[in-house]
């Protein structure tokens, strides 16, 4: 008996429904069964919801108090290629380029559990090459805001003021992850070229990585569709 | 070999213990360590704070006779109290603190999961405290826009600090937000992924359980602060109109346009809500252990207290446009909130049952941490039931900026936590230092200060109610404030300058004790929980020797029929012919 660890009470493990659950999830075990990496880069992902949950919902509030028009925003980022007006073309570029990059991170996870060193390590380099190109882009979309169309983050000629304030903070602060997730991708994957994770045991740090950047990537469809879409 | 994580490991040899002062000291990674150090940090900043309410009680009591107060210095003492005692004091201390010391021994780790992040986390802790104290000596001085930092005010010219002391204080909060996270972080995590074996949740000390569930309402609260911080920032600094509409201030019309100034206290107030149950629910959970600990019997009700912690953890979330009434909201919108935050007050209600219940036909020890837990069921009610008063709509508007709010906010979220913090601080000194304290001091402390704590605070609701206004530098002479309430006024700085003196008691006595106390041995109190269970104490570096140890029960096994003693530690096997104690209700045979 003094050897037999007493769970929560043996009866109430039986228990269907929401009494079951609760039983189970406050068991003798780690709550999650995942590793405390990656159980942590979930919690960090809720909080930063609510981050960009605050960002979006407060360009949201301002878009709706400001008294002036706000600019037509298919206008102001489209692109005049050979003579052709496109609207939103980089953005479409841009989204794609992001989209693809959560693809090629995917294969890393999935070549890391299959402990394929140099796949895994070659498509995570991908993913931020393509995370770089990325914020090069918006690097080029700032800049042509800046100095063709004259947009700052306290006005603005098409229209409301606050356009180009969420405008600048929400876009910069994204970019901001994004290029935090580059060197976060590239950290990693130069611990699994020199074989850190074939020592620690595991590859779940590429599937951390992963969270992150997917967790970028879902943010920028909402931002592009609140943002470009709207 | 499979990784085993350092937390999990049985041989204590691999966590490679420190070597020198230095790393054992300063930059250590040990948690214990780490929460003195924020708790160090912490009180010594609260100090700073308790020094500025003295600034303005003299103010307040005495107008006219400091020359060395000006309306802006009174303005500036307000704002920097609040803000750092709700954040860099009560905050820092109860999650940083007591959060560090108490989870990973509480719930039998070796560690917090992440030691480094959390050895980041009060070093950037102590980074935003330099920025706050820094504002002391720009041109400008701190800022003075109250606590709240509502704008336009706040960043126009006339409000003290609007150049300089309040982008110090965002960027402040900002850095504090990061240090918060990254401790945060480790607290969610260990709790629920590090606990030794046996040691199910509904097992865990409710201490743990409230500095938890506070931790997470900090993860998803401080983010609209940060947000905030971030805006105003930029509205400051760069011009951008967030939360400024057009303006004609001081004869000129300011160049913001078409902002928000709602939007602020929207989110300022999504953080401020849940702000006051990070403070509140590690009190609650704490009380509950001190109680039970020193009254010799089990919590009453542990599974409802449990849920009344998440029930008030997720309420806290809806409530938060209760700050607004006298905005110009929508009635329907206050119709809404003043019935949430009425809600919140059942689940409130049954923990102080509870307490009460468990004291009832206890063994009560009047040890100075049971002093200061029974003064916590007194202030905490009686803040608790004028905030009733303040929940209802009608009641709060015209009561709303009056010093019944003060008095309100002050009795439930300033007093009760900070006697909890000073009986938790009694109560695990033993463990922390080894030694016992001073007795007689103690209780010298704990009268003084609830005495004096009543003193000040009580009649400010009566100053409320005739209509003294808050924030005023002075009430000069009106109509309707009869002559009398400055000498209540008088009385109140009287018994806060007693209040704030007598802290030198606690400060002389621990000390002193650290150094001089009599040995308190490994479990002074007869406690149940983990803590108290170490091999060494203090606990070493690792906390639990060559084994982690393994629970066999919940953390309220006092007077338990037929045991030997009246405590069963929580780790101790269960015994032929005892009953095995009562887990939360479910009677094992």
């Amino acid at each position: 008996m003094a050897n037999e660890l007493p769970g929560h009470g043996g009866d109430a493990a039986l228990n269907d429904g929401l009494g079951g659950v609760v039983t189970d999830w406050s068991g003798d075990k780690q709550t999650f069964p995942v590793p405390w990496g990656k159980a942590m880069m979930w919690i960090f992902l809720l909080s930063d919801t609510f981050i960009f949950g605050s960002f979006l919902t407060s360009y949201m509030t301002v878009r709706m108090t400001t008294t002036v028009p706000w600019p037509n925003a298919s206008e102001v980022f489209a692109l005049t290629i050979a003579g052709n007006h496109v609207p939103l073309l980089l953005i479409a570029i841009m989204t794609f380029v992001l989209i693809t990059s959560s693809g090629t991170m995917a294969l890393a996870v999935n070549y890391g559990y299959r402990r394929d060193k140099k796949k895994t390590a070659m498509l995570m380099l991908a993913t931020a090459i393509l995370g770089a190109t990325f914020v090069g882009m918006q690097a080029f979309e700032w800049t042509k805001l800046i100095v063709e169309e004259g947009v700052r983050p306290w006005g603005n000629p098409m229209g409301a003021p606050q356009f180009g304030s969420t405008f600048f903070m929400i876009t910069g602060f994204h970019g901001l992850h994004v290029s935090a997730g580059v060197v976060y991708l590239l950290v990693v994957a130069r611990r699994v070229m020199n074989g850190f994770y074939d020592r620690k045991g595991t590859y779940e740090t590429v599937e951390v990585t992963g969270l992150y950047w997917h967790f970028v990537d879902l943010v920028w469809v909402f931002i592009f569709a609140f943002f470009y879409l709207w | 070999m499979a990784y085993v994580a350092i937390a999990d490991r049985d041989d204590p040899h691999a966590m490679h213990h420190p070597k020198s002062f230095v790393t054992r000291y300063i930059w250590s990674q040990d948690h214990k360590v780490i929460a003195i150090q924020y708790s160090l940090i912490a009180i010594a900043v609260g100090l700073v704070a308790l020094v500025l309410s003295g600034m303005m009680r003299l103010q307040l009591g005495f107008p006219d006779t400091f020359s060395f107060i000006d309306p802006a210095d009174y303005y500036q003492f307000i704002t920097m109290h609040g803000m750092i005692m709700v954040i860099y004091l009560l905050t820092a201390l109860l999650l940083g603190g007591f959060g560090n010391y108490l989870i990973p021994l509480m719930v039998g780790a070796r560690d917090m999961v992440f030691p480094y992040m959390n050895m980041l986390s009060v070093w950037v802790y102590l980074l935003a405290v330099i920025v706050l104290m820094a504002s002391f000596f720009v041109p400008g001085g701190p800022t003075g826009a109250g606590w709240t930092l509502y704008p336009p005010q706040a960043i126009l010219e006339g409000t003290p600090g609007a150049s300089w002391g309040i982008i110090l204080m965002l960027v402040s909060l900002a850095i504090f937000i990061v240090a918060f996270t990254m401790g945060g972080l480790n607290y969610v995590t260990t709790v629920l992924q590090a606990r030794c074996r046996g040691m199910t949740l509904m097992r865990m000390p409710l201490s743990v359980w409230g500095i938890f569930m506070a931790t997470v309402l900090g993860l998803l609260a401080f983010p609209a602060l940060f947000v905030s911080a971030v805006m105003m920032t930029l509205d400051s600094l760069i011009g951008t109109s967030f939360f400024m509409p057009a303006i004609v201030s001081l004869g000129e019309t300011e160049s913001y346009d078409g902002g928000s100034p709602i939007l602020f206290q929207h989110l300022f107030w999504f953080f401020g809500h849940p702000e006051v149950y990070i403070v509140a629910l590690p009190a609650f959970g704490i009380v509950s252990d001190l109680l039970s600990t020193h009254a010799r019997k089990n919590i009453f009700g542990y599974r409802m207290m449990v849920w009344a912690i998440l029930a008030i953890g997720g309420l806290s979330f809806v409530v938060w446009a209760h700050h607004m009434y006298v905005s110009g909201m929508n009635p329907y919108f206050g119709f809404f909130f003043a019935t949430t935050t009425l809600i919140i007050a059942v689940p409130t209600a049954i923990k102080v049952y509870n307490w009460v219940l468990t004291l009832w036909r206890g063994d009560i020890h009047l040890t100075v941490p049971m002093l200061f837990s029974i003064g916590f069921i007194f202030t905490f009610v009686h803040g608790g039931l004028t905030g009733l008063f303040l929940g209802n709509v009608v009641v709060d508007v015209p009561l709303s900026d009056t010093y019944f709010v003060v008095g309100h906010f002050h009795m439930v979220m300033g007093v009760s936590p900070i006697l909890v913090i000073f009986g938790a601080i009694y109560h695990w000194f033993p463990k922390i230092t080894g030694r016992m304290y001073n007795d007689s001091m103690g209780k010298l402390h704990f009268w003084l200060t609830l005495l004096g704590t009543y003193s000040i605070y009580l009649p400010m609701h009566y100053l409320g109610i005739l209509g003294v206004p808050r924030r005023y530098f002075a009430m000069g002479t009106t109509d309707f404030i009869p002559d009398s309430a400055q000498a209540m006024n008088a009385g109140i700085t009287v018994s806060a300058i007693i209040v704030a003196v007598v802290q030198i008691v606690f400060i002389v006595n621990m000390a002193w004790s650290v150094f001089k106390g009599k040995k308190s041995g490994g479990n002074p109190w007869r406690a149940t929980t983990l803590e108290w269970q170490t091999p060494q104490t203090p606990p070493e570096h690792g906390n639990w020797g060559e084994k982690l140890p393994v629970v066999y029960r919940w953390a309220y096994d006092y007077s338990v029929p037929g045991a030997k003693e009246d405590f069963i530690p929580q780790n101790e096997p269960p015994e032929a012919g005892v009953i095995a104690g009562r887990e939360h209700g479910v009677e094992h045979s």
